[in-house]
């Protein structure tokens, strides 16, 4: 049986599609490994003081600058002649990664560190009680982007994180999600075997903040990528190199009919007719993007 | 071994002798030179060291965080806008008890944007847990690099330092300075031995979630190794005097103090600046002094009131300001004195902001401004055409 390097006792919801995650993450790197994390419900919920589930080194600095913290992570094991051995992995949530931490992520990246940066995609600010962010879905319901008699909920669809890392000619940047444990831990261990940055995005439901059952945390992630809204792709050198592929993708509705967060679509009404339209033209694009269909 | 050098590169010759094993830091005027010439001397081979070129300085923080929690020693330097956008990583590092090492080239700060030096970039960040030390000159900057590192890296310690020097006054002044040999450098200071790291050997989670059941004995923590510094830096003091052969203030130094009835408290290259004007005014027979101020964190407060207590007038001239209050060292300095029996008149003078030049002759001025009553905040050298018109000035 695989040891657990991430273990229980921490106080995650429920369903935490992010706590899931994280353990695929760290069991796949193994114990040779030193984590820094950007502040967010998984250093909040796993490392209450004097309690720890991590088993592993790890370091929590701050909500932007968890990128800036690896890199000199893996300067100093250089300096101490022991990088080659140990993965430094950094990771954070969408907030924390796409929005206030783009930037040390971006030099992270841009200075060429040997590190695995992975970002847990829940779609909004979770730990400060489900704010938007730049990684919130289109029409999404969050408390800074709410529904309401002149809006539809998040006015702009998600940012495209593994195409803006892989735009910085990394080797390896890649999506995922929970839905697929075994993809992502085909990914973490392709990662580390690579030397130089690497980015794995992973799309992590939240039971709190999407509203959906618990226990629809998995089916929900799937559901994601066979609607053709998430798309789960591979890009090494810049390039698209692999796309997980389906004969034919389920209707969006599928996926949103599934939670609270888009309960006011659920409706009939020109302008919600609109914005579903609007959701089936990404859909539309990622066809066309990443070839979606299995021809 | 006496060398005339440019203040800047006697830090980077004390840092090539301290050999940090990372050094990170990100452009801004007028630290450069410091870094300028530590990366030509990691590119020659001279100092073995990673040199991260970061995007930023919140990201340069954030790297000689992580390198140092590695277990490595490393170093930083800024100025102004610099050390401003690294205050949160600063109380991070000093929460984490992390001895990382800054030079920070004291500079105005923005707006007007400016350029020349005060110290109301370090003044800022002065609740940030680290220690603060500002040099006179650039002997003493030298020197007290090595010693910031010793005291920072001592396991009862375990906080990081500070060392503060007036921007483009000291950082692109040139001085004739005792520069220090590896043999004294490697004696004084030996390698970085942390005694706690990031080792997958030996697992340990750093920057815990600290609930109210906790985060308040972490405060206390800090609080009281400050105190417990104070005689770790007095030793120090003895100890850098063996082994480098020469003298260095590291608490505070009276100068003409002793029999002095009008005191002037200050910190940095203005030092230099007032011991020259009380040479002058003591030839006319004036008994006048100088309290100099090296450590401000932890700041040494019974030697200070030890040296004030018979002092009939105290000035304090602070080259920052706490808008809305009075100057960081004068509030300070007068929350000591009235704490304790009868307090003497305290003057404080804010004096050279954004790189106002500050003469003898204007610490002659400050002198005499002494025997007024005193105010908290008078501001010296203002413009003529600002008090004239009253001009409201819009920046």
């Amino acid at each position: 049986m695989q040891e657990d390097l991430f273990v229980a006792g921490h106080t995650a919801c429920a369903g935490c599609g992010q706590s899931l995650a994280a353990r695929i993450v760290l069991n796949a790197a193994g114990r040779d490994t030193i984590i820094t994390n950007a502040t967010g419900c998984l250093e909040v919920f796993s490392t209450g003081f004097p309690q720890t589930a991590w088993r592993v080194p790890f370091i929590h600095s701050l909500f932007e600058n968890a990128s800036a913290v690896a890199s000199g992570i893996e300067v100093g094991l250089k300096a101490l002649g022991i990088k080659d051995g140990v993965n430094v992995i950094s990771q954070g949530g969408d907030g924390g990664t796409a929005d206030i931490g783009l930037q040390s992520l971006s030099g992270m990246l841009e200075r060429g560190h040997d590190i695995l940066y992975v970002m847990y995609d829940n779609e909004a600010y979770m730990n400060t009680g489900i704010q938007r962010s730049g990684m919130t879905p289109a029409y999404a319901n969050t408390t800074t982007s709410p529904p309401g008699k002149l809006s539809l909920g998040n006015p702009q669809p998600k940012k495209n994180m593994a195409a803006i890392c892989a735009a910085h000619d990394i080797p390896y940047s890649t999506t995922a999600s929970v839905g697929y444990p075994r993809d992502i831990e085909r990914k973490v261990k392709k990662a580390i075997s690579i030397k130089g940055p690497k980015f794995l995005h992973i799309f992590v439901p939240c039971p709190l903040g999407w509203r959906h059952d618990p226990s629809a945390t998995e089916k929900i992630a799937k559901l994601a990528v066979e609607t053709g809204l998430f798309p789960v792709v591979e890009y090494e050198s810049g390039n698209i190199s692999k796309v997980m592929q389906f004969k034919e993708l389920k209707p969006v509705n599928e996926f949103l009919k599934t939670q609270g967060r888009f309960k006011h679509l659920m409706k009939d009404s020109p302008e919600i007719k609109e914005a579903i339209e609007f959701l089936n033209k990404i859909v539309q694009e990622n066809v066309k993007r990443y070839s979606l269909i299995k021809q | 071994m006496k060398v005339f050098m440019e203040g800047s590169h006697a830090v980077a010759e004390a840092i090539k002798m301290i050999k940090p094993g990372v050094v990170c830091a990100y452009p801004i005027t007028p630290q450069t030179h410091i870094v300028e010439r530590l990366s030509e001397m990691v590119a020659d081979g001279a100092l073995e060291s990673e040199y991260v070129n970061v995007e930023s300085e919140h990201s340069a923080a954030s790297v000689v965080l992580g390198s140092t929690a590695t277990g490595v020693r490393s170093y930083t330097a800024t100025s102004s806008q610099g050390l401003i956008l690294m205050s949160e990583v600063l109380f991070n590092i000093a929460g984490m008890r992390l001895p990382v090492i800054l030079t920070c080239v004291n500079r105005a700060l923005s707006a007007p944007i400016n350029i020349w030096n005060d110290h109301q970039d370090s003044m800022a960040v002065r609740d940030a847990g680290w220690m603060q030390f500002y040099a006179e000159n650039n002997q003493e900057l030298h020197d007290l690099h090595f010693i910031a590192y010793k005291i920072a890296e001592n396991k009862d310690i375990m906080l990081p330092a500070m060392v503060c020097m007036d921007g483009f006054i000291l950082s692109h002044g040139y001085e004739v300075l005792d520069l220090a040999i590896q043999d004294q450098v490697d004696k004084y200071l030996p390698p970085y031995k942390p005694a706690y790291k990031l080792d997958p050997k030996e697992p340990l989670t750093m920057g815990l979630l600290g609930a109210p059941d906790v985060y308040m004995e972490t405060r206390y923590a800090i609080q009281k190794t400050m105190d417990e510094v104070l005689p770790v830096i007095e030793k120090e003091e003895q100890e850098f005097e063996k082994i480098f052969g020469r003298e260095l203030p590291l608490l505070i130094e009276e100068y003409r103090l002793k029999d002095a009835d009008k005191v002037l408290i200050a910190m940095g290259s203005i030092c230099g600046t007032i011991k020259d004007a009380v040479d002058g005014l003591r030839e006319r027979g004036e008994k006048v002094g100088l309290l100099k101020i090296v450590c401000y964190r932890p700041f040494p407060a019974n030697k200070i009131y030890e040296a004030l207590k018979r002092v009939k007038k105290i000035g304090v001239v602070d080259k920052a300001i706490s808008l809305g209050s009075s100057g960081p060292l004068h509030l300070e300095v007068a929350a000591l004195m009235q704490s304790k029996r009868e307090a003497q008149p305290i003057s404080g003078f804010i004096a050279g902001l954004g790189g106002r030049d500050i003469r003898p002759k204007t610490i002659v001025k400050i002198f005499n401004l002494m025997d007024r009553e005193p105010q908290s905040a008078r501001f010296i050298d203002l413009n003529k055409w600002y008090k004239e018109e009253s001009a409201i000035m819009v920046s």
